[in-house]
């Protein structure tokens, strides 16, 4: 690296001189007055890599030919961008070259100019073209950092080597070192083409350490044409550079796969923490679990109108209007914080209402409590399809959950970065309400003996109501979190149950640590058969009969690996019939 | 746990059942038909009861799980779907060069690029392998997945749960075009079985009629089985599985092989479905349609032989007519009527005469004390609120 950057700054001595004017305003202003078109043409080119926007702006005026050289009285000429309406005498306003401001007459006011009195800037193809490769440069030295980076791997991807001299020249002036890292990477990669060995040789050494993911394809054809040109030094160097690049791109996806996995984890275990609570420790199967889900992330909504402007829902033909707080900016962005213990206590509050009308009459008939609660979640759906609409709703991602963290090629959402800050919060959380409030002691106790709570005097039926309300409103967050991360529609819910049971099952019923593994587990073993079964699928082939069929199926990496996982859990069971932490009973039908 | 009292009535309603069989069988085996032949009832009214039977067959498997061994199975619609899917490749490769692209092979394997015959279509242009298969592939699938389920004693929810991933998981797979099984789509557009033309109305006679018997035949199996000590073993471990465990019976046998036949009952169900709807999708086997099947068991009526066919008749007939009248509230009066059969009517539709007695003969005035008898015990809540 430092070997290079001494190289870059010998090229930087060589072309200084050209740069000698002081600013690239007043080199455009020298190009226009200067009277031979080859050192026009050399000074706009000394401006690649340099010009930032306005220069560009001024470019394309010039072939527009809107500029004009202005001769005062006593001989000075002043290059000038006429603009604006051309009003009744025909003069229009007129703004300098070399500093951008309004030109003035002696008296300081600001000169209004006819177009056909003055000289037009004339340009020729010569000068258009080296005008276009300014252009090309411009958003390189552009002040927004990601447009930089952008213009710099576009331009390296390119490998235009009329290029090469600006991109080496911008090296030593960018500071943020992550455009400077694109700018050595785009160097290397029009270098390249060069036709010198030794060149080659310098550039594939910087690919190497450099090691993007970018460059595979292009060292790949470098192997090739060094393969058909028999360049011994270059293919082993090639070859060196490009196993680098494997090996990184090895890492990013090792690392990349262990991320979705946590956070997908972190998904499964916020879908399934209530329900571990209401089937793990109430032994009540709600099927309506999935709809609670979904009552979160419609509360989620709402309350994202209502900082909005407000919106109207009918249902049954009545309509309920909700005033907007037409919030707009910072303030609207707090809607999400505000969604947050809204959504808990509205599925709360949905909880306790389908627990005191229907699942309190059926503690001691699980199998129908799962047929009711089967018809309570066909009644929401239909519910939520009837207030908004059949199709998804829009939840916006507020800013502070949306965009990406890159670390070292390894890209990591910002939601689901969240998701598993807010998983880790939660089971804190629901530790802290279950072993340090009194409320969570009445629940334990009623939950492992109900006769034996009531008999010394706990309010169990009470205490079932608020069980089954925690659960629902655990759900109901992990909805607002969902909307953040897929869509929100009236079958939300059915995406999430199924495999909200798997992980409580596998965890082990009334297990909440069980559930918290099993979650991860599922969450990583699913992401590593997504990442590599792609991978894995030839080694199908010995399959006797159905192999290319096998094949086929595992490049649906997504659809498969889940099945493979469901199989998994199915085998799984065979070994841990109660799963993972069994809770010891000597009750024989537990 | 106690056991199931003695009810005079109950014999006595076993024949008043058998008379009403015999009647509706009579009815739809012979009647029906000859007045869709005379033109008094449509085809669209032929093809649609037949499709009512066919799902009539799914709720029998339900019941034979359910009502009398009590597992929750939530995979029926998988097996009902496989049976469908088995018997739709045999009706798609009849379709032969008619389709829209004139080829060899179906239409679906002509997109997806295909120019010949996937090996695993070749013998199913033969009607035979298409019905071996129609009964190998689910009761293969049955007789492993229950294996394992019941090696290592699942049962109760965890049972149902487990149906449910593996109707869940089968779903997904069949929804992909990889599979070869025409992906979203599924099978349709058919054309011949065993040389006749399936839109012929004579040949949805005969499928409507073959159904019919198909029916009866499973209701006359069942109710023999019921008598037998198969079945008595089997209720057994209904009421209580660790008692009969103690008793020296291996349940884990007695429950597979209830489970495999079940199976091969909605198998049978779903292969006489299809050529009748004329299309068979991936959407047939999602988990709500096994959990569908199981409301029509409910609301019929569970642990007996003809709630099942009342249910599914009367449910579908229900949703044909209200999905046409309140297309919005559809869902709601399902799921609502499920959670009021379930709360207030645990011994389903069939149960109604004999919990409305009592009230008949205080209308009628007649001996008061014999009523209040009659009305106290009644053998469906004894099945409801024993623990599982």
């Amino acid at each position: 690296m430092r070997k290079f950057l001494k190289l870059a700054a010998l090229l930087l001595l060589v072309i200084a001189p050209v740069l000698a004017a002081d600013s690239p305003r007043q080199t455009v202003v020298e190009a226009i007055l200067s009277p031979d078109d080859s050192r026009k043409r050399e000074l706009i080119s000394s401006l690649m890599g340099q010009a930032d926007e306005s220069i560009g702006d001024l470019f394309i005026a010039w072939r527009k030919d809107e500029l004009f050289v202005y001769t005062a009285p006593d001989g000075t000429k002043t290059p000038v961008h006429l603009i604006g309406k051309i009003d009744g005498d025909g003069t229009q306003n007129a703004i300098r070259v070399d500093d951008d401001k309004p030109f003035t007459g002696p008296d300081g006011k600001p000169l209004r100019l006819v177009a056909g009195d003055l000289a037009a800037v004339e340009h020729t193809t010569a000068i258009r073209r080296a005008m276009k490769l300014v252009l090309d440069l411009v958003d390189v030295a552009s002040a927004d950092f990601g447009k930089r980076l952008q213009a710099v791997q576009t331009i390296g991807l390119g490998q235009d080597a009329t290029k090469l001299p600006a991109l080496q020249a911008r090296i030593s002036k960018e500071t943020d070192p992550r455009v400077q890292k694109a700018l050595v990477e785009a160097v290397a990669l029009i270098q390249l083409k060069d036709t010198r060995t030794e060149v080659k040789l310098v550039a594939l050494t910087q690919l190497k350490s450099l090691h993007s993911l970018a460059s595979a394809d292009f060292l790949n054809r470098t192997i090739k044409e060094a393969e058909a040109a028999k360049n011994n030094e270059v293919l082993k160097s090639a070859r060196a550079a490009l196993f680098a690049v494997e090996q990184h791109r090895s890492f990013v996806d090792f690392f990349g796969t262990l991320f979705r996995g946590i956070s997908l984890g972190s998904i499964l275990l916020v879908a399934a923490l209530g329900l571990a609570i209401t089937f793990g420790l109430m032994r009540v199967i709600n099927m309506a679990h999935g709809e609670m889900i979904a009552v979160g992330a419609y509360t989620t909504y709402l309350v994202q109108n209502i900082f909005g402007v407000g919106i109207t829902i009918p249902f049954f033909g009545f309509s309920l209007p909700l005033p907007g707080l037409n919030l707009t900016g910072a303030a609207y962005q707090w809607y999400f914080i505000a969604a947050i213990p809204l959504s808990f206590v509205t599925a709360a509050l949905v909880g306790i209402a389908l627990e005191r009308t229907v699942i309190r009459f059926l503690y001691k008939r699980p199998l129908e409590s799962l047929l009711a609660t089967w018809g309570v979640s066909l009644v929401l759906q239909q519910c939520f399809r009837l207030m908004f609409g059949a199709n998804n709703v829009q939840v916006s991602s507020p800013v502070y959950l949306s965009g990406n963290w890159l670390v070292n090629d390894v890209i990591l959402g910002w939601n689901r970065v969240f998701v598993i800050g807010f998983a880790i919060l939660i089971v804190f959380g629901m530790w802290l309400v279950l072993s340090k409030t009194p409320l969570g002691l009445l629940i334990r106790a009623s939950m492992q003996n109900r006769t034996m709570a009531s008999c010394i005097g706990v309010r169990t039926d009470r205490v079932n109501m608020l069980t089954f309300g925690l659960g629902s409103g655990l759900a109901g967050l992990a909805g607002a979190f969902l909307s953040q991360i897929g869509n929100v529609g009236p079958s939300l819910g059915q995406g999430y149950i199924i495999d909200s049971f798997m992980v409580v099952v596998v965890g082990g019923i009334g297990s909440i640590g069980g559930t918290i593994i099993s979650a991860f587990s599922i969450g990583g073993i699913d992401q590593v058969l997504q990442q590599y079964l792609p991978d894995w699928a030839p080694g199908l082939s010995w399959v006797p009969g159905i192999g290319t069929f096998l094949q086929n199926l595992a490049q649906d990496a997504a659809v498969f690996g889940k099945i493979l996982v469901l199989a998994g859990i199915i085998l799984f069971l065979q070994w841990r019939p109660s799963g993972l932490f069994a809770t010891r009973s000597r009750n024989l039908d537990e | 746990m106690k056991i199931a009292p003695f009810i005079p009535a109950w014999a006595n309603r076993k024949n008043t059942e058998l008379m009403l069989v015999l009647v509706a069988a009579v009815f739809l085996i012979f009647i029906f038909p000859l007045f869709n032949q005379l033109g008094w009832v449509s085809n669209f009214t032929i093809s649609l009861w037949g499709k009512y039977l066919c799902y009539a067959l799914l709720a029998m498997s339900v019941d034979l799980l359910w009502g009398y061994t009590g597992l929750l199975s939530l995979g029926q619609a998988l097996f009902f779907a496989l049976g469908g899917y088995m018997h739709g490749m045999y009706l798609m490769r009849m379709i032969g060069e008619r389709g829209q692209y004139h080829k060899p092979i179906p239409d679906f394997l002509v997109f997806l690029g295909w120019t010949k015959l996937p090996a695993f279509w070749e013998p199913f242009a033969s009607f035979p392998f298409a019905l071996t298969m129609v009964f190998l592939l689910p009761g293969l699938i049955a007789y492993v997945f229950g294996f394992l389920a019941f090696r290592s004693r699942i049962r109760g929810v965890y049972f149902s749960i487990l149906t449910q991933a593996l109707t869940y998981a089968a779903s997904i797979m069949f929804f992909r075009n990889n599979l070869l099984l025409g992906g979203n789509n599924g099978f349709t557009d058919f054309k011949f079985i065993l040389g006749y033309d399936l839109l012929a109305p004579v040949t949805q006679r005969a499928l409507f009629v073959a159904s019919a018997i198909t029916l009866l035949l499973v209701y006359g199996f069942c109710r023999w089985l019921k008598q037998t000590k198969f079945g008595l073993v089997q209720q057994a471990i209904r009421d209580g599985e660790n008692r009969v465990l103690f008793s020296g019976y291996s349940t884990a046998h007695y429950k597979l092989f209830v489970f495999v036949l079940a199976a091969l009952i909605a198998a049978v169900g779903g292969a006489l479905y299809v050529p009748q709807v004329g299309i068979i999708n991936p959407g047939e086997m999602q988990a709500d349609k096994s959990l569908e099947a199981v409301v029509w068991v409910a609301v019929g009526g569970r642990g007996t032989l003809l709630g099942p066919i009342v249910g599914a008749v009367g449910v579908n007939a229900l949703k044909s007519w209200a999905v046409r009248a309140f297309p919005d509230l559809w869902y709601i009066v399902l799921g609502g009527l499920f959670i009021l059969v379930v709360l207030f009517l645990p011994g389903g539709l069939v149960s109604l005469p004999k919990r409305l007695a009592p009230l008949w003969r205080r209308i009628r005035k007649t001996d008061i004390p014999e009523a209040a008898v009659a009305a106290k015990p009644s053998p469906i809540p004894e099945i409801a609120s024993h623990k599982t």
